[in-house]
């Protein structure tokens, strides 16, 4: 396993990782990224727009561990598996943000909260 | 009344410590006793207990009482003080030191104040009258003011105790610094007393006026008294005099070479000159008389007014200094003009207060021409009797006044002696008036008469053409007899005929007219009708007062026969005083026919200090003083055979005396020439104004004044001169300040102030519509923000 991932590493993307390089995996962590950032901008629903930046932040994780592995450091995926744990305890708390914003004007509409208007 | 007679028994027991002060003959500066400091800091403590009674608003007449009381204290502790004074030393008192300032070792680098206080002849004798008169106006000021009680009679009361305390400082003063302390402070009192009646817009004018006036005065004395610093490094009078009297500055040079010498004297006029309302100052004193009638006696006629007086023959050392005389023939020069330009404005007005506030001008002007002939006995003489009889004269006025609603028209005013109960106003005005008139055998006759004789004694090489002054004086005595007995004549004798003026104000304990009065307001409606006004006399405070002031005025008449070997007991307390000019080398055999009889005049504690200094002194004017014929024989065992004449009289020590009277004694002579002069006056105003008037009117007079219409008008409207001084200073400034006002407006507060504050407004304008506050737009411009940046890092860096 450790020879053959030394192997993999010198010589870009091994073929265990089914022919995919380093370029494929930004893409997808672009795309990801892309994604969520539309979905954030273009709904209005509060949940929708949570899971929207939920999946930024994955798209960046992923990012995070394609580097790790392609300069094999692990520190970017020792990382990423913090940046989950938080990741976690923020969803808790964002979706108990979103529950009481909803008590509030029975809506789920981002619309509804527009107090900073100048 | 009752806690004055307590003060004085207090007092009296004070008297034992009394006599062991100020012993040992020109000793300097000998230390007085602990209570003398009392004098000032009782009228201050009555004044702040009249403000708590003002914070409580008291409706009763407790804050006359206090003031009288707290007067009758100081008056007390004076006369103590003036029984226990060894009649040529100096009593001082320090109450603490005020300022003491040390910043190098050259002269004017160390600077020290004391708030003390010094007695010598001439401040025991301003002394005696101020605490005096202060105590019998504050007297009939508490029945006067009495439809005021309240507030504002505590308000009057406040200000009137202030204003004994700062004349007593700027009176006992010992360094110059709280002399001006005082001098403001009285400024600061005659302003808040002047504007007593503040609904009254006239009032108000009058007392800003009488205020900016003196502050450009008082700019000469605050300047003289720092070049004083600067010349001598002192502005304590004792090492002031005794530098003076040396004839040397702070840095040991000769002083008579100096340009001080006559400037700082200048300076010094300056002050004077605004606060005894002389010469280009004068105006603001006839306006002052809108302050209530006691004000007018005692501020505006017996004390304040004559504390530029004060300060000339406080100062008369620095004034003799100088060899040319030049700052005193300025004073003698504008008191004599000052006195007859008044004149001629009181002969032409009808308001009797205006004309005795004319007089007092005019009267000022007399002190200021004695002093400048060198005759400092004869002006504070002046200045003594003056304080009597104008005192007596405005009280007098005032009673009529508080009787006829306020009315000071002569011309609506006749025959008062017929009214029920002006018997004693009437007297008291009579014997006023014969004093101002210079009357023979009246105080005020002798006082006139000293400056007078004087005027013309003075060479005319010493002060320039003080004999043709001392004409324009015995021309002006005539005026003022004039004027004086036209109001007499007009108003107080006659067929009695009156019309009440507009302030009619009911007196709820007196009970003689019936009119409702509104307090609020002070003007009541006017109504002309004689029908329902009934004259209310004046009772007993005001009697009391009168009769005190008229007998004062009466028995300073015996003040001449007193000491007759010095001039009388005013000769004797300026000879003990830095007012003393000294024997004058040209000085006349007097009428007791002994040669140069006056014993060394001149023995007061500053030219004993000054002998010290004698070896200075005759490097300077030792040989005219050698030569001096009147060499005095002092018996002292002080070493000085002679006169130290000052510079300024030594460079004169062989002027001849005036000869314009032949080689008759000049007071003599002037006592028949004023005497005639006066009688005439009068009757020229008796034949004018009494024979023969049936009505208010005199109608012989105003043929007259018809005949020479343009004259009489314009004198009536004083010369103009307020209009011209509103031409040339008045109207100028407010369009200066116009000006400045458009400058300030539209520069100042559009420009820069203004645009100031619109210019955020404009940008938060331009930029608020970016703020939609949907959380897209913002996450929108938050990834704008990191595309820039990175575009910046890819695009730039890279």
């Amino acid at each position: 396993m450790i020879d053959t991932a030394l192997i993999v590493g010198q010589s870009g993307f091994p073929d265990p990782m089914g022919g995919l390089t380093l370029s494929h995996y930004l893409f997808v962590s672009a795309a990801m990224m892309a994604i969520g950032l539309i979905g954030f901008m273009s709904r209005r629903n509060l949940i929708i727009m949570f899971l929207c930046t939920e999946l930024m932040f994955q798209g960046a994780g992923i990012a995070l561990i394609a580097f790790s592995r392609y300069h094999l450091n692990y520190d970017g995926q020792t990382f990423v598996i913090f940046v989950l744990t938080i990741a976690a305890a923020e969803a808790a708390m964002a979706l108990a943000l979103v529950v009481l914003l909803f008590r509030r004007r029975e809506s789920l509409s981002s619309e509804e909260w527009s107090e900073l208007k100048g | 009344m009752m806690t004055g007679a307590e003060m004085i028994t207090a007092a009296s027991s004070l008297a034992a410590s009394a006599e062991p002060l100020a012993h040992g003959a020109g000793g300097h500066g000998e230390a007085g006793p602990w209570w003398v400091m009392l004098i000032p800091f009782v009228p201050f403590l009555c004044a702040a207990m009249v403000g708590v009674l003002a914070v409580f608003a008291i409706r009763s007449k407790l804050p006359a009482w206090l003031t009288v009381a707290g007067c009758l204290t100081s008056f007390t502790l004076v006369v103590l003080a003036f029984m226990g004074w060894d009649g040529h030393g100096v009593i001082s008192v320090t109450a603490f030191r005020w300022f003491d300032f040390d910043w190098g070792d050259t002269v004017g680098t160390s600077f020290m104040a004391d708030f003390g206080f010094r007695f010598d002849g001439l401040s025991l004798l301003w002394m005696l009258f101020v605490s005096g008169l202060s105590s019998a106006i504050a007297l009939y000021a508490s029945e006067y003011m009495d439809h005021d009680v309240g507030v504002d009679y505590c308000r009057f009361f406040g200000a009137f105790c202030l204003f004994v305390f700062s004349m007593s400082c700027l009176v006992m003063a010992d360094n110059m610094l709280l002399l001006f302390l005082g001098w403001e402070g009285v400024g600061l009192c005659s302003y808040l007393l002047i504007g007593y009646f503040y609904r009254r817009p006239a009032a108000v004018a009058a007392a800003k006026k009488a205020f900016i006036v003196n502050r450009i005065g008082d700019l000469g004395l605050l300047l003289g008294t720092l070049f004083t610093f600067t010349t001598f490094g002192t502005i304590e009078f004792e090492p002031l005099f005794a530098m003076i009297q040396a004839n040397e500055t702070g840095t040991g040079a000769a002083l008579s070479e100096s340009w001080q010498v006559w400037g700082i004297p200048l300076l010094l006029c300056g002050g004077a000159f605004g606060k005894s309302a002389q010469l280009f100052f004068y105006v603001w004193l006839p306006d002052a008389m809108e302050g209530p009638t006691p004000v007018s006696a005692l501020i505006h006629a017996a004390t304040m007014v004559t504390a530029g007086v004060y300060l000339v023959a406080r100062m008369m050392p620095l004034f003799l200094a100088d060899p040319d005389l030049i700052a005193l023939t300025v004073v003698a020069w504008s008191g004599t003009i000052t006195a007859l330009w008044a004149a001629t404005i009181a002969m032409a007005q009808y308001d009797i207060k205006r004309i005795m506030g004319y007089s007092t001008v005019s009267q000022l002007g007399y002190m200021f021409a004695g002093l400048g002939f060198l005759a400092s006995t004869g002006g504070v003489f002046h200045v003594f009797t003056h304080a009597f009889f104008k005192a007596t004269l405005f009280l007098a006025c005032g009673a009529v006044m508080h009787g006829f609603a306020g009315q000071l028209d002569m011309r609506k005013l006749s025959g008062l002696w017929g009214v029920p109960g002006f018997k004693i106003v009437t007297i008291a005005m009579l014997i006023g008036c014969l004093n101002l008139s210079g009357f023979p055998f009246t105080a005020g006759f002798f006082s006139k008469d000293m400056i007078l004789a004087e005027a013309f004694v003075t060479p005319d090489s010493v002060i320039w053409g003080s004999s043709a002054a001392g004409w324009v004086l015995l021309f002006t005595a005539g005026l003022t007899a004039y004027y004086t007995f036209r109001v007499f004549f007009r108003v107080f004798v006659g067929p009695t005929i009156y019309e009440p003026g507009d302030e009619l104000h009911g007196d709820d304990d007196h009970g003689h007219d019936d009119h409702a009065h509104d307090h609020g307001n002070g003007h009541g409606d006017a109504h002309g009708s004689h029908g329902g006004f009934h004259p209310h006399a004046p009772r007993w405070a005001i009697n009391t007062v009168l009769t005190v002031l008229t007998i004062g005025s009466l028995l300073a008449t015996g003040l001449y026969f007193i000491n007759r070997d010095e001039h009388g007991w005013t000769g004797k307390m300026v000879h003990a005083s830095s007012a003393n000019v000294g024997e004058l080398p040209w000085a006349h055999h007097d009428d007791h026919g002994e040669d140069h009889g006056l014993a060394p005049v001149g023995v007061n504690a500053i030219q004993t200090v000054a002998f010290q200094h004698d070896d200075h002194a005759d490097d300077h004017s030792g040989d005219h003083a050698h030569d001096d014929e009147h060499g005095h024989a002092h018996g002292d065992d002080h070493g000085h055979g002679h006169a130290a004449l000052p510079a300024g009289l030594a460079a004169h020590a062989d002027a001849e005396a005036g000869k314009i009277l032949g080689d008759q004694d000049p007071h003599k002579v002037m006592y028949y020439i004023s005497g005639v002069v006066g009688l005439v006056s009068i009757g020229i105003a008796f034949f004018f104004h009494f024979m023969g008037r049936t009505e208010c009117s005199a109608p012989k007079m105003d043929a007259i004044s018809r005949a020479i219409r343009p004259v009489s008008t314009w004198a009536e409207r004083k010369w103009l001169v307020d209009e011209f001084y509103g031409f040339i200073i008045v109207t100028p400034l407010r369009m200066i300040s116009h000006i400045f006002h458009w400058i300030d407006k539209g520069l100042v507060d559009i420009g820069l102030v203004d645009n100031a504050g619109r210019l955020p407004r404009v940008v938060a304008g331009a930029v608020r519509p970016t703020q939609n506050g949907l959380l897209q737009g913002y996450a929108t411009r938050m990834i704008g923000g990191v595309v820039v940046v990175l575009l910046i890092v890819v695009l730039i860096l890279y």
